[in-house]
């Protein structure tokens, strides 16, 4: 339950997402062991209106799969996904078209992610169309012209009749969301929705976002840059090779971060200030596939802190002893 | 002691398909000491990446230039690319995002950086080998990985031999195209470790382009931000962070989120000016703070404002004014 | 936490216009290889379908002696039967470009289809359509026409439909491919993503996408079909109650017309052909070029960038 005794908008138990390896011609007739991609391995989250979870880690941690599978655009293999308390992880297409009405996607690359052959109008009124919402011509675009407000393309007349081409990049992502807000959805899913744009234009997409939680939507924000986690996010989860080994309030998260992944990850993240060199604490190797998991904890090959429990133990999420403020867990036996 | 490279009123114009042309790169100077660190920093189209392919001379067919480039006091763009060829390699390398641009998908890795080697007569057969082993161990790819082809690498590790190839030939300068800007956190601080080690070790001077800021304040000793192309701040990174001159600068600085500033994070309105038509006055006026009377009109010359500090912006002439 | 908030802005980037809409009407436009094509395919077209009208002569009036010389009234001679030659090869055409463009549409329609279906779909659909294309694909396509005129009859009906079956395994191979990387567009796996029904994602997304590649691969196809029926009525397998130009070709053959040396009654109806083909390969070329960044070569080009004078500066330099 949340704070305030409301179910929390999301929530997501124990989701397990796996994929299995096409093998070769040959690998399959020799009869080679299949070998499956553990994307996601028992993530456990919530999102509730009006916060931004912003879900952390490098590539093939996981969070991506854990978006679409949150979307249901891809299949789980256990675990939950309830959204509104309503349990949607096994409806099928049908039932879950009203369903997606209310949770909407936003993609990283906002050069690739409109149709250049239709302009502006057409791509936010396409949900519309799709859903058989807005009535008449004239309600949709009424509801086209408020949502490129809302996106603060403003005044729409400049902007409905363009094509992709004309815009700049900060501009095509506003589009973006736009047409994921034009279906008032309750939960926006933003994929590193800055991610490609210039730094100057960054801040003002994800302070749209953030004045978009404040009207009550919750957004979930997948992203790899820590800072632009610390700075707009309200609750932080770091996740590495499929599980969340750390979460938490932002600022708490970013101040007393307890997990080794999360602070070796805090201590190489650069700094604007020549003057601010900390010793950055730079782990060995790279994250390993997420084919073969090490026993125990899944971190412990490259962790400094590691001891000989922690080949054997699987950590499971727990407040750590040096925690300030509920909410804040770590995966860790050492804290 | 005289730069080891000298850049000298550098233009760069692109044939466009309407019969127009792009001035992309417009009156660049730079200059890069032995050993030194140097950070070109911009956002996207400033023209960094341009001037970096220049100075290398990988313009292509439709790109006109214009300017000096000096290697070691001789110059070397005169002639175009059959005066710049000879030193690729040797004396000037360059590392590109994403590394499998550089690198041959047939080919082992191994046999790429000896294939360099022998090709500007550094070694032969086994000599080339041994000094390839070598190098590999520097950039932190253990010396049996000479025999895997690219792909069978990771991300850090490609990019990783991609830096190896460029120093197969003992250049003096390295020019890194955004290194790490396609890797993870944790891998770009490898990178950028190695990078630090490597200037250190083998005394060469860097030139990181990027649009990164607190990449260059980790990794540079000097700084120069490039807008509509061209430089409108140079100096060290103390003093572009602490005192900028400019307010394009200051600006992307404040757009960049910090993990330990808890300030006001900006964004910059409207977008860069178009480079297919003449521009009049400061190129960064219509997106300014501070733009005042001469500034739609009269164009703002780069002028030094401090020691090893210029700074392209009409407010440095105004007494009264103390902070950008 | 707050942000400083400013006004996006309306300005317009100067960004290159990467849009593929006007694509075939740009490329005509702009590449001479296909202007040429188009005007020599217009004449040809306009000059075929304005033959009932426009014809100097009659069809099937004798105006002068067997395999008659060209003269001033008749520039291009006359035929085995004292036809004037000009006439025939008008209507000639007439029938070899409707046999021509309707055999393409009939292996538009299959190709198109088959190849949309396997690349939207992938999966079983895919291998399943595959597989039938590549029977199609090994069939000889000159016995199966003596097979199909030998059992049938040689109409022209019967010709459009052999010549249609040959074709439409290219088309369908190639819009197969294109559909698939379609289909992994952000744009269309987000409509899909919003719960657009594949109708609604075909029509609106992939299909103005595919476009052009369906186009340029129609009008090559039309150069073969071409060829293909003035091959099968070379062959005597064409339809006996209608001319064209193979038809044309086969009649001189028989009635010794090279012995004769009437070249003109032989050479017009190949040259004409040849230059149908021609023009529909120029245009056919030309787009699948634009369509297709990766096959210019530029960069492998000896040239490279040029020099200019220094520019200099009026202000001091720093």
């Amino acid at each position: 339950m949340s704070t305030n005794g409301r179910r929390p908008l999301l929530e997501v138990e124990e989701l397990v997402v796996r994929y299995p390896i096409s093998r070769s011609f040959v690998g399959s007739h020799a009869r080679r062991p299949q070998r499956t991609v553990h994307a996601v391995d028992g993530v456990t989250l919530t999102v509730e209106g009006g916060e931004l979870l912003a879900l952390v880690g490098e590539s093939g941690c996981g969070k991506t799969t854990t978006a679409q599978a949150v979307l249901r655009l891809v299949d789980t293999e256990a675990g939950s996904i309830r959204f509104e308390g309503r349990d949607i992880t096994g409806l099928g297409a049908r039932e879950l078209r009203p369903i997606r009405r209310r949770m909407q996607l936003v993609y990283q690359d906002p050069y690739e992610s409109l149709d250049p052959r239709l302009r502006v109008r057409a791509t936010v009124e396409e949900p519309l169309l799709v859903h058989g919402l807005g009535g008449s011509k004239a309600d949709r675009e009424e509801r086209v012209r408020e949502a490129l407000v809302k996106a603060e393309l403003s005044p729409p007349e400049l902007f409905l009749d363009r094509y992709p081409h004309e815009l700049s990049g900060g501009q095509r992502q506003r589009v973006a969301i736009a047409a994921g807000l034009v279906l008032e959805p309750r939960l926006l899913v933003a994929d590193e929705p800055v991610s490609m744009l210039d730094v100057s234009v960054r801040a003002g997409i994800l302070g749209l976002l953030e004045g978009l939680k404040r009207q009550g939507l919750g957004i979930l924000m997948i992203t790899h840059d820590l800072s632009t986690a610390a700075r707009f996010a309200d609750r932080i989860a770091v996740m590495y090779l499929g599980r969340i080994v750390e979460e938490g309030p932002a600022d708490e998260i970013v101040e007393n971060a307890q997990h080794p992944y999360t602070r070796a990850l805090l201590s190489v993240v650069p700094r604007r200030d020549p003057r601010d060199r900390r010793q950055p604490q730079i782990l060995q190797g790279e994250t390993p596939d997420a084919i073969a998991i090490p026993p125990g904890c899944r971190f412990h090959p490259r962790c400094p802190l590691v001891i000989e429990d922690c080949k054997a133990i699987d950590p499971s999420l727990e407040r750590p002893a040096a925690a300030r403020t509920p909410g804040h867990r770590a995966a860790c036996i050492r804290v | 002691m005289s730069s080891l490279l000298e850049i000298q009123d550098l233009h760069v114009w692109f044939d466009l398909e309407d019969g127009g042309e792009l001035h992309a790169v417009k009156g660049v100077d730079l200059l890069l000491d032995p050993g030194e660190r140097l950070g070109l920093v911009g956002e996207s189209g400033c023209g960094k990446t341009t001037t970096a392919l220049a100075v290398m001379g990988l313009l292509p067919p439709s790109a006109s230039v214009s300017g000096r480039i000096l290697l070691d006091g001789k110059e070397i763009l005169a002639g175009g690319v059959e005066t710049i060829r000879p030193h690729r390699w040797v004396d000037l390398a360059i590392v590109f995002q994403g590394a499998m641009n550089a690198l041959n998908p047939v080919q082992t890795v191994g046999s790429q950086i000896v294939e360099a080697i022998e090709l500007h007569g550094l070694g032969k057969g086994l000599e080339a080998r041994n000094q390839t082993g070598a190098l590999l161990e520097s950039v932190g790819i253990p010396a049996k990985r000479a025999e895997r082809f690219p792909h069978e690498l990771s991300g850090g590790m490609r990019q990783r031999a991609a830096i190896a190839m460029a120093l197969s030939c003992n250049p003096k300068v390295l020019i890194a195209d955004e290194p790490t800007t396609a890797l993870d956190v944790m891998v770009q601080a490898q990178i950028l470790e190695l990078l630090d080690a490597l200037c250190r070790d083998f005394g060469l001077a860097l030139i990181l382009v990027t649009h990164d800021l607190p990449v260059v304040a980790q990794v540079c000793d000097r700084g120069a931000v490039m807008y509509a192309g061209e430089i409108v701040e140079r100096g060290s990174v103390e003093t572009l962070y602490h005192t900028p001159r400019h307010p394009y600068t200051r600006l992307l600085f404040e757009a960049t989120p910090d993990l330990g500033d808890t300030g006001e994070v900006v964004s910059i309105p409207g977008a860069p000016p178009r480079l297919d038509r003449p521009i009049a006055g400061c190129p960064f006026q219509p997106r300014c703070d501070r733009a005042f009377e001469p500034c739609p009109t009269i164009h703002p010359g780069l002028k030094m404002v401090g020691d090893g500090h210029a700074a392209a912006c009409h407010l440095n002439d105004v007494p009264a004014v103390t902070s950008l | 936490m707050s942000v400083a908030l400013r006004e996006p802005g309306a300005v317009i980037e100067s960004e290159p216009i990467r849009s593929r809409r006007g694509l075939v009407w740009d490329t005509i436009r702009r590449r001479p290889s296909a202007l040429a094509g188009a005007v020599i395919l217009s004449i040809v077209i306009l000059g075929a379908l304005l033959a009932p009208w426009i014809a100097p002569y009659d069809l099937h009036k004798q105006v002068g002696p067997v395999f008659g010389a060209p003269s001033r009234s008749h520039p291009l001679g006359l035929d085995d039967g004292g036809i004037d030659m000009v006439t025939l090869l008008m209507w000639g055409a007439r029938v070899s470009l409707l046999v021509g463009f309707a055999a393409t549409l009939v292996s538009m329609v299959i190709g198109g289809t088959v190849g949309l279906l396997a690349g939207y779909f992938g999966g079983k659909t895919d291998t399943v359509l595959m597989r039938i294309t590549d029977y199609f694909l090994v069939i000889p396509d000159v016995p199966l026409m003596i097979v199909v005129a030998a059992i049938w009859g040689p109409s022209l009906f019967h010709i459009i439909i052999v010549i249609g079956i040959l074709l439409w395994t290219s088309t369908a191979r190639v819009l197969r491919a294109q559909v698939k990387s379609v289909r992994e567009l952000v744009y269309v796996k987000r409509a899909r993503s919003l719960g657009a029904s594949h109708t609604r994602i075909v029509l609106r997304h992939v299909l103005p996408q595919v476009a052009p590649l369906l186009i340029a691969s129609t009008v090559l196809t039309i150069a073969v079909a071409i060829f293909d029926e003035t091959a099968l009525a070379f062959l005597g397998l064409g339809d006996p109650s209608r001319i064209s130009l193979g038809k044309m070709i086969e009649n001189a053959f028989q009635r010794a017309a090279i012995s004769t040396g009437a070249w003109w009654a032989i050479v017009p109806p190949g040259v004409l052909v040849a230059l149908i083909i021609l023009a529909c390969s120029l245009i056919g070329g030309a787009l699948e070029d634009a369509l297709n960044p990766r096959l210019r070569v530029a960069h492998l080009s000896a040239r490279s960038f040029r020099l200019r004078p220094l520019v200099g500066r009026g202000e001091e330099a720093v």
